[in-house]
């Protein structure tokens, strides 16, 4: 901050306590942004620039949406559909719901643990500002000759190795955005283990707190696994090497299964921060400790842990043998029993409790009500043989979007709505706020919903037209897409609406919450915890 | 359990979903399924009944949960004045639900995995088909009786362009018909080989209940055994790039005189074919006779890519009308149609005849406002082959 001092000479850098540090020494305008090493600025950052790729990436499945809603080829020509599924989920993955949950940890961790920042604070700045880049190279591939990369996200060779330009603009987007992904991750995890205030030990954290440190290893370890394979992709494309062609003694399956080692953690990465964050506003609105804390760390080290084993699930129609497909059968079905374990943790926290239900807590029971059938749905593509059935239909699609969506984005959502009085020092608008969590809850399931049926009776995923029988289940999704896409504008207004003002939020916003957060003056100010608290 | 539980379900979500359905009237020309297809094959069937059973699990799993949290919801508000009680711990519950849900899951496993090790077996087959796949098309090889035959598509292309909307809404078999079906023998355990020729395709038919994705420079194989006669459609199931939704799979079951018959006629039309592609060398083919058999060797393999109008698809599919290429040197674009472009999505086509090759490569230099004028002979073709 010396710098910053001597810009701002006439500060007096000293001095401030935990309260009282409402001014901040930090350049205005631009620079601010641009320079800032503030855990809670660069937490704004990662959660702007989240909502924007969110906006992108749905509009991207609105004009899928749109193509589908009748058979025929109406609007888009076959090729340029493959582009827009593809970079759907290359953007709400990667663009979207990742820096979501960074820009969560930036804002909350030091916060909950009674931290002053990040522990590198630069190298904070450096990851969040490697973002924009990569996604501007992503949205860019769509203006270069043959388009963006159309082969799924899933990138399988040798598909991907026949992509134009916009397939190595993408590779070195992922590229990026892994990076950052790995320098956020380091930084999470390096605070988390060395800053906690005084008295915290590692079985009093936060649920949220705990469940990103998982998820910080997961990304540093599975990362690089992801970059070794697109950079194979990378060369084969243009080096001449033969990783995955057959005709040159490579392996097309071999990408599958690279990918996948890295793509099943992945999954678990955008689950487990909300997980953590539906564990901090169940007991906050039950107004009751959250139930079986411990079992629910060990549940959540479970999940991690046994996410490294069952990558071949999503591979199970390549013909392996049935010994291998038996023992990731049984792997995949172990997992319902941890994930089990946290949703009748958080049923019991809620049990003889003081029940209300504002925004955040809607969102909250929303996410175990729809995040479990995804869950369901899980165990049935768990079973090789039906999961044999239904491998790459719309059963699969409905199934992840009830995880990521009804998931992750619920668990955003209810966040947000919870932490914003911190953030801004405003509450935001309840009615409105209910409004928006019924209108995506609704909308949200007419849309995904439909699908499981269009799936089960056999519609393949990733095709611009289909067969007259699925008429109907589609007409539905797409209508139910375009009424949850708008909901998300409403969103906005909320919360542009909560940081221009409203009614002052109080240090402790809701009755029931528990944590350092609460104890700092909302909105927190520039500093907080420069002088530890001291943790009973 | 097929019988009477599985349509209960079926019945079931069939009306939990039309209830909340009203735009469906809208459409309904074909009525919609909410379940797997019939099953025709023991392993679609047990693959049917896994399902259902363990549909029956979770919807008991769903109930009890969530019956516990809406009574939560509904009786230990605040605003019914209900006092938040503090306890946050009990061993011997979380000992319960791990357990129980642990068995649960190892009476799911047990049908399971007899299912899994039956639909590897692919053991003592009757006839044996290799399927390969193509973008974007099927290609299929009895290897015992020696047919070979392409499976284009076969909707018309104005249905899928919006053209002829009336025509669409009264073809069932919208995308799901093609030119030549496979054909097979009911009650005839048949093994299925499947391998690719560019990317990974997979092919599936629901009904059959297999699915097996193609790979290329890879064999890989599985079985079915149809106890009815009847026509069962499926798709391409991997992505495998632009019309990866439009190379659908239809498996004709017939008994087992049909299927000899077929097989007989199936082997005649090979036989002319054979003459007619391959047969006299030393044949002189006029400019007339090559681009009429050019055309369609071009609408079957071709098309699909650089289109009917010869002007591709820009920035993905080059134009062959004006081409460089195509009125350059014939001689570099036959190498180009034989052994394709690396790297790109041209395909190498060596598996067509001299003849074809030739006739489809005169047919371009002399169509659209390609004027080269030049005959390219089968023996030009035989020549530059490596």
């Amino acid at each position: 901050m010396q710098a910053h001092d001597h810009a701002h000479g006439h500060h007096d850098a000293h001095g401030h306590g935990e309260h009282g540090d409402t001014h901040a020494h930090h350049p205005t305008g631009i620079m601010r942004w641009v320079t800032t090493t503030n855990h809670k600025d660069i937490g704004t950052l990662y959660l702007w620039f989240s909502f924007t790729m969110f906006i992108v990436g749905g509009i991207l499945a609105l004009l899928l949406r749109a193509e589908l809603f009748q058979p025929g080829l109406q609007l888009w020509e076959p090729h340029f559909f493959n582009q827009l599924t593809t970079m759907h989920g290359l953007i709400m993955v990667f663009g979207a719901i990742m820096p979501a949950f960074v820009g969560f940890a930036n804002w909350q961790v030091p916060l909950m643990i009674g931290a002053p920042d990040m522990a590198f604070a630069r190298m904070n700045n450096w990851s969040f500002w490697l973002l924009p880049p990569a996604a501007i190279l992503l949205v860019t591939s769509f203006f270069v000759p043959g388009g963006a990369t159309a082969a799924g996200w899933t990138l399988y060779a040798p598909l991907s190795t026949q992509m134009g330009p916009g397939m190595d603009l993408a590779i070195f987007a992922l590229h990026i955005m892994g990076a950052s992904s790995i320098m956020g991750s380091i930084n999470i995890a390096t605070t988390i283990l060395n800053m906690r205030a005084p008295g915290m030990t590692l079985m009093k954290m936060p649920l949220f707190v705990w469940t990103w440190l998982i998820t910080a290893y997961l990304l540093i370890a599975v990362m690089p696994v992801l970059a070794g394979a697109i950079t194979m992709v990378l060369t084969d494309r243009h080096f001449g090497t033969n990783f995955f062609n057959a005709a040159g003694g490579g392996d097309p399956v071999m990408f599958q299964h690279i990918f996948w080692f890295f793509g099943h953690p992945e999954v678990y990465i955008m689950i487990l921060p909300a997980f953590g964050i539906v564990s901090q506003i169940v007991p906050a609105f039950a107004r009751k400790p959250l139930f079986g804390y411990s079992s629910m760390v060990y549940a959540t080290s479970s999940i991690a842990i046994l996410s490294f084993i069952v990558w071949a699930h999503h591979m199970f129609t390549v013909g392996m043998s049935a010994a291998a497909q038996l023992f990731f059968m049984y792997a995949t079905m172990l997992i319902a029993v941890p994930t089990g374990v946290k949703v009748f943790n958080w049923i019991a926290t809620m049990w003889k409790g003081s029940l209300t239900f504002e925004t955040p807590m809607l969102f909250a029971v929303g996410f175990i009500f729809v995040f479990s059938m995804g869950g369901f749905t899980g165990l049935v593509l768990a079973i090789t043989p039906i999961d044999i059935q239904v491998q790459d239909t719309y059963y699969v699609v409905a199934h992840f979007h009830y995880v990521l969506v009804a998931g992750s984005l619920f668990a955003i959502f209810g966040g947000v709505y919870y932490w914003i009085p911190k953030w801004t020092g405003h509450m935001y608008n309840e009615q409105l706020g209910k409004w928006h969590f019924w209108l995506t809850m609704i909308f949200f399931n007419v849309t995904f919903f439909p699908m499981h049926f269009s799936g089960l009776a056999g519609m393949p995923r990733r095709i611009p037209d289909y067969a007259l029988q699925f008429t109907d289940f589609n007409m539905i999704s797409s209508v139910g897409a375009f009424g949850f896409g708008l909901s998300q504008l409403l969103f906005l207004y909320i919360v542009v609406n909560c940081i221009r003002g409203g009614a002052k939020a109080a240090d402790k916003s809701w009755e029931g919450a528990e944590g350092l957060e609460w104890t700092v003056p909302s909105p927190a100010p520039y500093h907080t915890f420069e002088t530890p608290p001291l943790v009973k | 359990m097929t019988g009477k539980s599985g349509s209960t379900f079926a019945a079931v979500a069939a009306l939990a979903a039309s209830a909340a359905l009203p735009i469906a009237a809208l459409a309904a020309e074909i009525p919609s399924q909410y379940n797997l297809q019939p099953p025709q094959t023991t392993i679609a069937e047990q693959i049917y009944d896994l399902h259902t059973l363990i549909m029956w699990i979770i919807v008991g799993i769903f109930v009890l949960v969530f019956g516990v949290m809406a009574i939560a919801i509904v009786k230990h508000r605040k605003s019914v004045g209900h006092q938040a009680e503090q306890f946050h711990e009990n061993t011997t519950v979380e000992i319960i639900w791990t357990v129980v849900p642990f068995i649960i899951l190892i009476g799911m496993a047990y049908p399971a995995t007899k299912t899994v090790v039956a639909m590897k077996d692919t053991s003592n087959p009757d006839i044996t088909i290799k399927a390969t796949g193509y973008q974007w098309k099927w290609g299929y090889d009895y290897l015992q009786e020696g047919i070979s035959f392409y499976s284009n598509l076969s909707t018309p292309r104005d249905q899928i362009d919006g053209h002829n909307n009336e025509a669409r809404k009264n073809n069932a078999a919208y995308l799901l018909e093609v030119d030549n079906p496979v054909v097979v023998p009911v009650g005839k355990k048949v093994r299925i080989i499947t391998t690719a020729n560019d990317v990974i395709h997979a092919w599936w038919v629901p009904a059959l209940g297999i699915k097996q994705d193609a790979i290329p420079g890879f064999v890989r194989d599985t079985w079915f055994t149809a106890d009815r006669p009847g026509t069962y459609r499926g798709q391409c199931a991997e992505l495998c790039g632009k019309d990866h939704g439009f190379m659908p799979i239809v498996v004709e079951v017939v008994e087992q005189e049909k299927y000899a018959q077929w097989v007989a006629s199936a082997k005649q039309k090979m036989a002319a074919a054979t003459v007619a592609t391959t047969a006299d060398p030393a044949k002189k083919w006029t400019v007339e006779e090559l681009h009429g058999q050019g055309a369609k060797v071009f609408a079957a393999n071709c098309q699909a890519c650089h289109q009917a109008t010869g002007m591709g698809v820009p920035g993905t599919f080059p134009a062959l009308a004006g081409s460089k290429v195509v009125n350059g040197p014939e001689e570099e674009q036959i190498k180009i149609v034989l052994n394709g472009r690396p790297g790109t999505a041209m395909a190498p086509f060596k598996h067509l005849s001299d003849v074809e090759i030739a006739s489809v490569v005169t047919y371009t230099r002399n169509n659209w406002t390609n004027k080269t004028g030049d005959t390219t002979t089968p023996d030009e073709v035989k020549a530059l082959r490596k």
